[in-house]
């Protein structure tokens, strides 16, 4: 197989391939490294090591030579930058970890080791995964494939761009407001954010504990239930990780569907929905329609909610995480200072950005004496009751469908000095964070700009197996997803 | 509202070093965030039980077995400074 037939098949028909010995993890690799270094120039990479990478492929292939290979064997893969690598720098997007080379793997890569991928390079994104632009990072902007004046998305924009862009066949990536379904939704790709607790948070950098999960950012639902399969699964080194055996998500992909109901949440199709998205959700439904699914109606009053509480719960938990960084035992530290408190304010001053520093500072207040009723407590009982009115969607429906975002990737720029506006991005995917449930995105088509419009896909706990059939099926019907921006096909 | 000094407090708490410039753009910006978050205010939580995890479920217990190995010289080659094993940090105690 030559570089072009390479680059744009499936994860799916490239895990075939290599296990036919049709091609090998060395030409794979050696490929989506070409294209890497033709400088697409996104800026999607903030560190790609081509010698380990060429390394770890010379082995997966003398593994498949004896036989003993599994799906992943030879895949090369994207990883965003918030996942330790040992011996390989894990920035996180910030200058405060700009030098930082993790002593040990996180449980997600350790698991992909095993399985023989190949680490092809770490991807950027926003600063400590804070942002929807991926404009926050230390190591600059990255731009959307399909139009370069406009943001991937964030915070796993990088991860989104380079798959999107064919620069890696998958990539993982984080959500904790929606950083891997707001970007996959403006880059045109397919995103999943398993369950809180099914992906081990073990060395992936803390953002909100209590939120975050890892999941990935892949062109087809096939390809995330082959990369969900390796990833999924108890972790003693978590403390929130969940003991339940995964489910099988390739083997349930064809499942029949009709028969199942959709929920529509009155509160995800209201004032602030461009129009052009929801002409496109709306199409994506009839075609959920056409499969035997059924829809409803639901209301779910408390989600609209759900911004002003995830900007309590979220940067409270960064406030805490992020104490740990004091240019004491890893990291960067200020080259001058008075004392250990001056050495601690300009370290932290100079290492981190204007967003992670106005989050660090909202945490702080909404922790500090004489507010904690009144906000972090608040935000935790109303985060009840948005998890309560799943617990009651779930009564009447299998699945709720939505937007993944009010809009479609916007301009590069045109919101970072207007912090309110950026966090509105999340609107439709917060919900599932503070609820811990999962969800995806898939491409259900284009604005009249030609960016992408994303459909999101939420689902009971644990239920990936029926998200991704969900996600499968819709993506045996339509086309969307193997679209590819121009001057990356 | 957040006044300047309202974030200058904040950020001495958080061990930041706000400037006079960034503790003006911090205090207009936290007051439309603190605005934002108000609006929580429009739904009575009184008799809800706060919500911390997901799963509701209670932090997972195990032996109390020594499990790690000791990697203090890994683990002390990646700190801006050391010196006999320890972790350099300015003086602290006269």
């Amino acid at each position: 197989m030559g570089p072009e037939a390479v680059i744009n098949k499936s994860l799916a028909e490239l895990s075939r391939a290599l296990q036919s010995k049709e091609t090998s993890s060395v030409d794979l690799t050696r490929a989506f490294l070409e294209r890497m270094d033709t400088g697409q120039g996104l800026n999607a990479f903030i560190t790609v090591d081509g010698d380990r990478a060429l390394e770890q492929a010379r082995a997966a292939d003398a593994r498949i030579a004896r036989g003993d290979a599994g799906s992943l064997t030879g895949m090369p893969l994207a990883h965003k930058d918030i996942f330790c690598t040992k011996g390989l720098l894990t920035t996180c997007g910030s200058k405060i970890l700009s030098n930082f080379v993790a002593p040990y793997n996180a449980t997600l890569i350790e698991r992909f080791n095993q399985a023989g991928a190949v680490i092809l390079g770490k991807t950027n994104m926003d600063e400590f995964a804070m942002g929807s632009s991926n404009e926050t990072s230390y190591f600059g902007a990255v731009e959307n494939p399909w139009d370069r004046a406009c943001v991937p998305g964030g915070s796993s924009g990088g991860s989104a761009a380079a798959v999107a862009a064919r620069l890696a066949p998958a990539a993982t990536g984080t959500d904790t407001g929606g950083s891997i379904r707001q970007p996959a939704a403006f880059c045109g790709i397919t995103g999943l954010k398993p369950s809180y607790g099914r992906v081990s948070r073990y060395g992936m950098v803390a953002f909100a504990s209590s939120l975050d999960q890892g999941g990935v950012l892949t062109r087809s639902a096939e390809d995330a239930a082959y990369l969900l399969s390796v990833m999924a699964g108890f972790d003693p080194r978590d403390s929130t990780s969940i003991d339940r055996p995964a489910d099988d998500y390739v083997g349930s992909l064809e499942q029949d569907i009709s028969g199942l109901t959709i929920g529509l949440p009155r509160q995800f199709f209201g004032e602030g929905l461009d129009p052009e998205v929801g002409r496109r959700v709306e199409a994506a439904i009839e075609e959920y329609k056409r499969l035997g699914v059924k829809a409803v109606d639901i209301d779910m009053p408390n989600c609209s909610l759900a911004v002003p509480c995830y900007y309590v719960l979220g940067p409270a938990e960064a406030s805490s995480n992020l104490a740990r960084y004091d240019g004491v035992r890893y990291g960067y530290r200020a080259p001058e200072y008075a004392d250990l408190i001056d050495m601690y304010k300009k370290t932290r001053s100079q290492g981190f950005g204007a967003e992670v520093k106005r989050r660090i500072l909202i945490g702080t207040y909404v922790l500090s004496a004489g507010y904690y009723d009144a906000y972090y407590l608040k935000a935790l009982k109303l985060r009840r009751l948005i998890a309560q009115e799943f617990e009651q969607a779930f009564q009447i429906c299998d699945l709720i469908v939505g937007p993944t975002t009010p809009t479609t990737a916007f301009k590069l720029g045109a919101k970072v000095d207007d912090p309110i506006a950026m966090y509105l991005n999340d609107i439709y995917t917060i919900p599932a964070n503070l609820s811990g449930l999962p969800g995806i995105s898939i491409p259900a088509g284009f604005d009249n700009a030609g960016h992408p419009v994303g459909l999101q896909l939420i689902g009971r706990y644990f239920d990936e197996a029926r998200l991704l059939n969900m996600a499968h099926h819709y993506q045996r019907v339509t086309d969307w997803h193997k679209h590819t921006p121009a001057g990356f096909a | 509202m957040l006044t300047q000094s309202d974030v200058e407090r904040i950020a001495h708490l958080a061990r930041l070093h706000i400037d006079e410039r960034e503790s003006k753009v911090f205090s207009d910006s936290l007051s439309q965030i603190l605005a934002l978050i108000e609006e929580m205010n429009a739904v009575d939580t009184s008799n809800i039980e706060p919500m911390a995890h997901p799963q509701d479920v209670g932090l997972r217990l195990r032996k109390d077995a020594v499990t790690e190995t000791d990697r203090r010289t890994e683990f002390q080659e990646i700190a801006p400074a050391t010196e006999n094993g320890l972790y350099v940090v300015p003086k602290v105690v006269e």
